[in-house]
């Protein structure tokens, strides 16, 4: 395995682990939520939701979730690029749509899929870039796998 | 509408300004060499200590704040496509801010996840 194919692997894990994060960690805040339920839109409404959301660990679980994805996200752009990471991790939208569908069997409408096939293949397309471009370091590589 | 549009432009400024931030600032701290427990803690640590990390932590939070402020004052429809059209603008941020190559499969790549994004959540409301 080259240096590239290395750099390619570590960010897609990265990425993956970006949107593992951010959906449990979604997943467990709407959890939380619904334990606590709907706020009341008073000042001591919103004072009780603020105490019990302090006191779930459902909530709290799910902001370590995403506390998670942040350190992945800030770990992934310390050595690939913006535009690179920042499609891939939308690639979670459609594993969301996967998860409604085997887990909640929810019905998912023609253009739904639709969005779920353009996420891919664009997150497909911008896979197949090298991951980092700039530093000389990378330029230098760049400069290797690509023919003149 | 013209509200909207000004807290639409504020929001995209605030999300790829926090974002392009932070990818500058961790590309100066540098990638972490291993995944050791204390290597990884030593790299928290030199995160913690960039002005760029500090300067995108407000930024994403006004552009997280501005996303919730633009639901409550537009329909999704509005506020959703604009939101999935970040990809693009941040993707030119990258080009010119960060000097990265966006290539012609990496554009195309972006402009189909923008799309996606946009018909995915459109369906969510």
């Amino acid at each position: 395995m080259n240096q590239t194919q290395r750099l390619r692997i570590k960010t897609l894990l990265m990425v993956l682990l970006m949107v593992v994060c951010a959906n449990l960690g979604d997943l467990m805040l709407k959890r939380g939520m619904l334990q606590i339920g709907a706020v009341q839109m008073s000042p001591a409404g919103i004072w009780h939701a603020l105490l019990s959301t302090i006191h779930n660990g459902t909530i709290w679980l799910g902001i370590l979730f995403l506390i998670g994805f942040t350190l992945c996200y800030m770990t992934a752009v310390s050595w690939a690029d913006y535009s690179y990471v920042m499609p891939a991790g939308a690639f979670g939208y459609a594993v969301q749509t996967m998860l409604a569908v085997v887990v909640l069997h929810e019905a998912v409408n023609a253009q739904r899929w639709i969005g779920v096939v353009l996420i891919v293949t664009g997150v497909l397309l911008v896979g197949q870039t090298h991951p980092t471009t700039t530093g000389e370091k990378a330029v230098a590589q760049l400069e290797a796998v690509t023919p003149p | 509408m013209i509200k909207v549009g000004l807290m639409l432009i504020f929001f995209i400024c605030c999300s790829t300004g926090g974002e392009i931030a932070m990818t500058h600032g961790m590309k100066q701290v540098g990638e972490p060499e291993n995944f050791r427990p204390a290597t990884l803690l030593w790299f928290l640590w030199k995160a913690a200590r960039n002005s760029w990390v500090w300067l995108a932590a407000p930024l994403l939070a006004a552009s997280f704040y501005s996303l919730l402020i633009l639901l409550s004052w537009a329909p999704l429809s509005v506020v959703i496509p604009a939101s999935a059209f970040n990809y693009v603008v941040g993707t030119f941020g990258a080009k010119y801010l960060l000097k990265e190559q966006v290539s012609v499969k990496r554009w195309m790549g972006v402009v189909m996840v923008c799309v996606g994004v946009a018909l995915v959540l459109l369906t969510g409301q």
